[in-house]
C-alpha cells in the first residue's frame, strides 16, 4: 500500500448508473470514483442498496436492460464503458473477471464443471477444448478441489457450495486476469467455509498477483483481506482510504455506524432459583428422504436425542451451520413436527398432543422466522396480521378493542401505529421483522422460540434488532430460545449456548465459557472462522 | 435406463386396463345401438348380426371377451365398416396421420422456436410485440376458419396446390394440412420458448457467460436455450400425442384418409371396436410421448436420472 | 429506517393492498385495457343487440337469400323492378306500366280473368313490399293499378344461406357463446379449484391416489369424452356444457394444487399455525387469497378454450341446434359458404376472434399484474 510506484490497473471516474422504471428513474449510482492498482485488494463496502454491486455490474457491461451509464472506466488507458460488446468481450472474462454471490446459481446446471472452465479459455485464449480440459483440471488442483480427476466431469448439483465457489475462482483465473472482481463471494456460505474461500483468496493473491475489487457489507472480511476501502452510501462514495485508516480514524458518521454496528452487549445468566419454564428430554426428528412407492426407507436424523432445560428469562443461542438441525429443534419443541422424546412446558407434556390440544398453549409460545419478506401474509394489512392472533385466543375482544391491542403492539416494537393499514410490501426488511415480532408480543406469550431473526438483515438493522428483542425481554420477562449461524449476534443477546452439529449437541455452557474457552475442535473452529476479526476489531477499538 | 423405460411399459399396463374398462362400459351405457339405423333391420338380420358381433351375450362377457382379443392386439371387427376389421382401417389410416403430425410437428418447433428465441431476445421491442400478436392470432383463429380460407388463396384463386386429397402422399397435397396444423401449435410454441428463454437470459448463469466475454452463440443457444427448452418439451408430449392421433377438423377438410375421422364416424354410429380401438391408440401415444418427454429430460438436463 | 413512534393512533394512512397494486398495474397495460373494453362492447352487443335489431334471429327473407353486406338499404333500385314483377306474375297480373315514385310504385296492371283484391296479398307477401293497394279498379275487373312501398331493411353483415339476418344472428351467438363459454368455465374452476385445493391441502398419500386420477383422466383421449357426453345429454346444450365443463377440470387441479402445496410451505402459515390458527382460518385467510391470482388467470384463458372448443363441436355437427346459433355454428356454415358468401364467415370470425384475443390479452395482463417478477 506505500509504494506509490504502482500502476493503476483499473479505475472508474464519476461513473452514474440510471434504471428506468414504470415508476420513474431510480439513480442507483451518483458519480463514483474507484481505482485499483496492480497487486493490491481494494474492498467496496455498504448495505444492501448502496449501490457497490450495480457500480462493479455497470463497468463490466452486466446491467438489466433498463440500466443506462454515464462516466468513465479506463482500463489500460482506454474507455470500457459503453463498448461494443464484441469489443469488451475480448476483456471481459480474460483480463477482468467476476465472481458472483449466488455459488448455487452462478454456473450453467446442464453442463459439466470441466466445459463450464474450458469455455473462457477456448474462446479468450484460443486453447483446443483439449487443452483447455488439461488446464481445468490444473486450475481445479490449484483451487484445492478434493479429487479435481472426478470432479472435473461433475456437474453443479454434485457439489456444495463451497465447492462451487472455488469452481467459479478457478474459472476466474484460468486466463491470467489482470484485476478480479468478487461481489459478495462468501455471503451466502457458512461461516467456517467462508473462511476458508477466505484463505484461498488471499493465497492465490499472492501467488498470482493480480488486483481484487471485494464488495462486501461484511467489515469483518474487509479488515481481514482489503489493502483500501471505499464506503458507499446510496449510490455515493462516502469515505476512502487505507484499511487501517478507516478503522481505526473513521470521518464520516457513516462510516463509523457502520463500524459500530456489530451488535455488542452481554447478558447475564438467570438466577438457578428461577423456574424452569421448558424442559426437552432426547428430543429427535427424522425425515424421510425421497420415499417413493418401492424405494428403500431413506432416514435422515435432523434433531438427533437433545436435550435441555430453558428457566424463566433465559435466553438460549443455538448455533450451527446450515443442515445441523438447529431450526429443526426449534420447531420440534414447538410442537410443529412430529417428534420423538419428551418436551414439558409449564409443567405439561406437550409432545404428542394434537394441533386442537396446543392451541390454547399457542398464545404463551411464540415462533419467529428468518425471513421477513416469507413470513408475512401478502395480501393482509399489517393490522390484520398482528391481531390475527387475539382473534383465536382471545375472540370475546371486539374489533376495536383489537385494533387497540394491535397499535400498542406496534408502538412497542417503535412502528407506527398509523401505519397499520398497509401492507408488508410497502416495508423495508427490519420494518417487517418488527411487524413479525409485534406479531407475537400481541399475544405476551412467555417462551419466544427466534428462528435467525436477524440473518436476512443489514448489520445496522440487525443491531437495531437486537436491542429491540433484549428490551422487550427485560420488559416482559420473556424466555428467548435464539437460533442463528451468526455467532457475534448470538453472543449478544445469549446466556446459554448450544452447538450443533448434524443433529448433535457438540458443546453446551454459558455463552462466556463458550466463546472465550471452547473445548471442542468444531467450536473452535466456528468462533475461529468468525471472531477472528471481532478480535481484532475489538483490539482498535 | 433400459430397466427404467421397462418399468415405465409395465407401469402403463394397469393405465390402459383402466382407460379401457371406463371407455367400454361408458360407451355401452349410451342410448342407442350400431345397428339402429333410421329403417330398422327386420328381427331376423338384427338377432344374426347380434350374434355374429356377440350383442346377444351379457355385457360381463362381452367385456371379457374383448379383453382377450385386446390382449392379443386384435381389436375385433367394425360394426360400422362391415368388411374391416378395425386393425385393418388402423393399418391403413393411422401411417397417414403420423406422418402429417409430425411434419407439423417438426414445422411448429423449428418455426416456433425461432420465433420464439427472436422474440426474447428483442423483449418488448417492435419485432417482439408483432411475434406475440401473431402468435396470439395463431392461438385464436380456430383451424377450421384457416383452412378453407388457405384453401381458397391458395387452392381456388392462385391455383398453386391443390384444394384437397391425398394423392398417396404427394408433397403438393401436404403442404396446406400441414401448415394449417402447425399453426396454433407455432403460435404456442413461440410463446412458450419466448417466455422461458426470457426467464434464462435472466439467470445467474446467463449473467456468469456474459461476464466471462463468451460468444453469443454460446450464450443464447449453448447457455440459455437449452434450459429453456425444457418447458417447450413437457408441453410437446401430449400436444404430439394429439398430433399423430389426426385431427379430425383437417381430415375432413382436405379429405385426408387419416385416423382422426374414426373417433367421430365411431362414436356417432356406436361403433363400438372402432371406439375403444381409437381410444386405445390414443391412450397409447399419450403414455408412449410422456416417456419420451421424460427421456429427452433426462437427455437435456443432466439433474434427472433415471437410474 | 428507525421509526420514531407517535403515540397518535388516530388516522391511519390507509395502504395499498396488492390488489390495489395489480389493478394499477393492469391499468397501465394499454393492451389490456383496449381488450377489457372490446370484450365488454362485444358482451353489451350480445346481451342488447338482438333486442334493439331490427330483424329476429330466426325470421326468413325468402327475397334476400345471401345478400351481401352493406350499408345502403335493400332492395337494391335495379332488385325492385324484377322482384315487382316477378309478384305480378305469382298474382297472374300483367304489368303494363310501371313507375317508381320515391319510395312508392305505381304501376298498371291488366289480367284475362277477373282481378282478385286479394292479389295485393302477392305483394305484400314479398319482403320488398308493403301497404300494397289497388285502387282505379276499370269496370270490368280486368285492369287496376297497383300502389305498393318499398319495404326498405339493412342487412350490416348481409343473409346467410336461408335469408336470415347475419348481424342479428351472430348478436345472438355471441349471447349463445359467451354463456357456454362462462358457464362451462365455472364448472371447470369449481371441481378443479376444489379438488386441488383438498388434494394439496391433505397431501401424502390422499394427494399421490387423487392426482392419480387425474393423470388417467389426461391419457383418455378428450375428443371422445366430449362426443360421449354429447351422445348421452343429448343436444340440450346448458347439459353439455356443465359436462364440458366437467372435462376441463384437470389443469385447473394441477395448477391449485401446485399452488396450495407452495403455500402450504410458505412461512406466513407456518406463522399462522404458530399462532393456533385453525385449519379453516388458514385456508381461509392465508391459502386462498394467494392462490385467487392463478385461478383467475387461468380462468381468462380457459373461456377463449371452451368457446374454441364449442365452435368445433358445431363444426362436427354436435353443437348447437338450429334455429339457435353460435359463433362456431355460424362460422362452420360461413366455412362452406366461403367462395360465393364471404360475408357469412367474416363476421362471426370478426367477433369470435377478437373475443379470444381479448381473452387472451386480458389473461396475460392479469398474469404480469398479478405476478409481477420484480415483487
Amino acid at each position: 500500500m506505500t509504494s506509490e510506484t504502482k500502476k493503476t490497473v483499473l479505475s472508474i471516474k464519476d461513473l452514474k448508473v440510471d434504471f428506468e422504471t414504470a415508476t420513474g428513474t431510480i439513480n442507483a449510482v451518483q458519480g463514483v470514483d474507484i481505482h485499483v492498482q496492480a497487486g493490491e485488494t481494494v474492498a467496496i463496502v455498504g448495505e444492501s442498496g448502496s449501490g457497490k454491486s450495480q457500480t462493479m455490474m455497470a463497468a463490466m457491461g452486466l446491467l438489466a436492460s433498463n440500466g443506462r451509464t454515464r462516466g468513465e472506466v479506463i482500463y489500460e488507458g482506454r474507455n470500457i464503458l459503453g463498448l461494443p460488446v464484441g469489443k469488451l468481450n475480448k476483456i471481459r472474462g480474460a483480463k477482468i473477471t467476476m465472481i458472483f454471490q449466488e455459488p448455487m446459481t452462478s454456473l450453467d446446471p446442464l453442463y459439466t464443471i470441466g466445459r463450464q472452465l474450458a469455455e473462457p479459455m477456448v474462446v479468450h485464449g484460443g486453447l483446443s477444448w483439449k487443452a483447455a480440459k488439461a488446464k481445468a483440471l490444473d486450475l481445479l488442483k490449484l483451487v484445492n478441489i478434493p479429487e479435481p480427476e472426478r470432479k472435473i466431469n461433475a456437474y453443479p448439483y454434485e457439489m456444495s457450495g463451497g465447492q462451487r465457489q472455488r469452481v467459479m475462482i478457478a474459472m476466474s483465473l484460468a486466463n491470467d486476469p489482470d484485476v478480479l472482481i468478487a461481489d459478495e463471494p462468501t455471503t451466502a456460505l457458512d461461516v467456517t467455509t467462508q473462511a476458508q474461500i477466505l484463505d484461498l483468496l488471499a493465497d492465490l493473491q499472492k501467488r498470482l498477483g493480480m488486483a481484487v475489487i471485494f464488495i462486501t457489507h461484511d467489515l469483518g472480511i474487509v479488515r481481514r483481506i482489503a489493502d483500501r476501502v471505499y464506503v458507499m452510501k446510496t449510490g455515493e462514495v462516502v469515505e476512502n482510504g487505507d484499511t487501517g485508516q478507516i478503522f481505526n480514524r473513521p470521518a464520516h458518521p457513516y462510516t463509523r455506524m457502520l463500524l459500530d454496528a456489530e451488535p455488542t452487549g452481554h447478558k447475564l445468566p438467570v438466577p438457578d432459583s428461577a423456574p424452569v419454564l421448558l424442559e426437552a428430554q432426547k428430543v429427535a426428528v427424522e425425515f424421510e428422504l425421497d420415499s417413493g412407492f418401492l424405494k428403500p426407507r431413506h432416514v435422515l436424523r435432523a434433531v438427533d436425542n437433545i436435550s435441555f432445560s430453558l428457566r424463566k428469562g433465559q435466553t438460549l443461542g443455538i448455533v450451527g451451520e446450515s443442515g445441523s438441525g438447529k431450526s429443526t429443534l426449534g420447531r420440534a419443541v414447538l410442537n410443529l413436527l412430529p417428534a420423538g422424546g419428551r418436551v414439558v412446558f409449564h409443567g405439561q407434556q406437550i409432545t404428542g398432543k394434537s394441533r386442537a390440544e396446543m392451541r390454547a398453549l399457542r398464545k404463551d409460545m411464540q415462533l419467529i422466522f428468518q425471513d421477513p419478506f416469507g413470513s408475512l401474509s401478502p395480501r393482509m394489512t399489517v393490522g390484520q396480521i398482528i391481531s390475527e392472533g387475539l382473534m383465536v385466543h382471545e375472540p370475546s375482544l371486539s374489533g376495536r378493542q383489537r385494533d387497540e391491542r394491535a397499535c400498542q403492539a406496534l408502538e412497542e416494537v417503535s412502528l407506527d401505529p398509523a401505519m397499520r393499514n398497509r401492507y408488508p410490501h410497502e416495508f423495508s426488511g427490519g420494518q417487517r421483522q418488527r411487524i413479525a415480532i409485534a406479531r407475537t408480543m400481541v399475544l405476551k406469550p412467555e417462551l419466544v422460540v427466534l428462528d435467525e431473526p436477524t440473518s436476512a438483515l443489514d448489520r445496522t438493522i440487525q443491531k437495531q434488532v437486537v436491542e429491540l428483542l433484549r428490551d422487550l425481554q427485560k420488559a416482559h420477562g420473556l424466555t428467548y430460545l435464539f437460533i442463528s449461524h451468526d455467532l457475534a449476534v448470538v453472543r449478544a443477546i445469549s446466556d446459554t449456548v448450544m452447538v450443533m452439529q448434524r443433529g448433535k449437541v457438540v458443546e453446551a455452557g454459558t455463552a462466556d465459557a463458550i466463546f472465550e474457552a471452547p473445548k471442542c475442535d468444531y467450536t473452535k473452529e466456528l468462533i475461529g472462522a468468525a471472531m477472528l476479526t471481532q478480535q481484532q476489531m475489538m483490539e482498535t477499538a | 435406463m433400459l430397466r427404467y423405460v421397462f418399468g415405465r411399459l409395465l407401469g402403463a399396463i394397469p393405465t390402459l386396463f383402466l382407460i379401457v374398462t371406463i371407455s367400454f362400459f361408458l360407451i355401452r351405457i349410451a342410448p342407442g345401438g350400431p345397428f339402429d339405423l333410421e329403417r330398422p333391420l327386420e328381427a331376423k338380420v338384427m338377432e344374426n348380426l347380434n350374434k355374429i358381433y356377440h350383442l346377444n351375450e351379457p355385457l360381463w362377457n362381452q367385456y371379457l371377451l374383448y379383453l382377450q382379443s385386446v390382449a392379443r392386439l386384435d381389436f375385433g371387427p367394425s360394426f360400422y365398416f362391415r368388411d374391416f376389421s378395425i386393425n385393418e382401417l388402423f393399418a391403413e389410416s393411422l401411417p397417414i396421420s403420423i406422418q402429417l403430425g409430425l411434419s407439423a410437428l417438426c414445422l411448429a418447433l423449428i418455426v416456433g422456436g425461432i420465433l420464439g428465441v427472436a422474440a426474447a431476445l428483442r423483449q418488448n421491442r417492435p419485432a417482439d410485440y408483432s411475434i406475440m400478436a401473431a402468435a396470439t392470432l395463431g392461438v385464436t383463429i380456430p383451424n377450421f376458419v384457416v383452412a378453407p380460407i388457405l384453401t381458397l388463396i391458395l387452392g381456388v384463386w392462385l391455383g398453386w396446390l391443390p384444394v384437397g386429397g391425398w394423392n398417396g402422399g404427394a408433397f403438393v397435397n401436404r403442404v396446406l394440412p400441414v401448415v394449417t396444423l402447425a399453426l396454433p401449435q407455432i403460435a404456442v410454441v413461440a410463446r412458450l420458448t419466448r417466455g422461458s428463454m426470457i426467464e434464462a437470459l435472466r439467470s445467474n448463469h446467463v449473467r456468469t457467460a456474459r461476464a466471462y466475454g463468451l460468444t453469443s452463440y454460446m450464450i443464447v443457444v449453448v447457455h440459455a436455450l437449452r434450459g429453456a427448452i425444457l418447458p417447450v418439451v413437457s408441453y410437446l408430449g401430449p400436444a404430439a400425442a394429439a398430433l399423430l392421433t389426426g385431427s379430425v377438423v383437417i381430415e375432413t377438410i382436405f379429405g385426408i384418409p387419416g385416423i382422426g375421422r374414426y373417433f367421430v364416424q365411431g362414436a356417432l354410429n356406436r361403433d363400438y371396436t372402432l371406439v375403444m380401438g381409437t381410444v386405445v391408440v390414443v391412450a397409447c401415444f399419450v403414455i408412449l410421448f410422456n416417456l419420451v418427454v421424460d427421456l429427452l429430460y433426462a437427455l437435456l438436463d443432466p439433474r434427472v436420472r433415471y437410474d | 429506517m428507525t421509526l420514531t413512534a407517535t403515540s397518535s393512533a388516530g388516522a391511519p394512512a390507509k395502504g395499498r393492498s396488492l390488489w390495489d397494486d395489480a389493478r394499477d398495474r393492469l391499468l397501465a397495460n394499454r393492451a389490456a385495457v383496449a381488450s377489457i373494453i372490446v370484450l365488454l362492447t362485444i358482451g353489451l352487443i350480445s346481451v342488447f343487440g338482438p333486442i334493439l335489431s331490427a330483424h329476429h334471429y330466426d325470421t326468413v327473407y325468402r327475397d334476400y337469400v345471401k345478400v351481401p353486406a352493406s350499408l345502403e338499404a335493400y332492395p337494391k333500385p335495379e332488385q325492385v323492378e324484377p322482384g315487382f314483377m316477378s309478384s305480378a306474375k305469382r298474382a297472374r297480373l300483367t304489368v303494363e306500366t310501371f313507375e317508381r315514385e320515391g319510395d312508392t310504385i305505381v304501376a298498371k296492371v291488366t289480367s284475362s280473368r277477373d282481378i282478385d283484391p286479394r292479389a295485393v296479398l302477392y305483394f305484400d307477401r314479398s319482403d320488398l313490399f308493403k301497404n300494397t293497394e289497388l285502387t282505379d279498379m276499370s269496370a270490368d275487373n280486368k285492369s287496376a293499378t297497383v300502389r305498393a312501398d318499398i319495404n326498405f331493411m339493412h342487412f350490416y353483415f348481409g343473409t346467410d344461406a336461408n335469408g336470415r339476418d347475419m348481424m342479428t344472428r351472430t348478436f345472438i351467438a355471441g349471447r349463445v357463446s359467451l354463456t357456454i363459454g362462462l358457464l362451462a368455465t365455472f364448472v371447470a374452476i369449481s371441481i378443479g379449484v376444489l379438488y386441488g385445493a383438498t388434494s394439496g391441502y391433505l397431501g401424502g398419500r390422499v394427494d399421490q391416489m387423487m392426482m392419480r386420477v387425474v393423470d388417467i383422466l389426461y391419457s383418455l383421449p378428450f375428443i371422445f369424452f366430449v362426443i360421449m357426453l354429447v351422445v348421452f345429454f343429448g343436444r340440450n346444450f346448458i347439459l353439455m356444457f356443465i359436462a364440458v365443463g366437467a372435462v376441463e377440470w384437470l389443469d385447473m387441479a394441477r395448477i391449485v394444487r401446485g399452488q396450495t402445496l407452495t403455500i402450504k410451505r410458505q412461512e406466513y402459515v407456518q406463522a399462522a399455525e404458530a399462532l393456533g390458527v385453525a385449519d379453516g382460518g388458514i385456508v381461509r385467510r392465508h391459502i386462498i387469497p394467494n392462490t385467487l391470482g392463478p385461478v383467475v388467470v387461468y380462468m381468462t384463458l380457459l373461456v377463449p378454450k371452451v368457446i374454441l372448443l364449442e365452435s368445433f363441436l358445431s363444426f362436427l355437427g354436435l353443437g348447437i341446434q338450429e334455429p339457435m346459433t353460435s359463433w362456431g355454428v355460424l362460422i362452420s356454415e360461413g366455412a362452406r359458404n366461403l367462395q360465393g358468401a364471404p360475408w357469412m364467415l367474416i363476421f362471426p370470425s370478426i367477433f369470435l376472434t377478437s373475443t379470444l384475443f381479448a381473452l387472451n390479452f386480458i389473461g396475460d395482463g392479469l398474469r404480469d399484474a398479478l405476478d409481477p417478477k420484480d415483487r
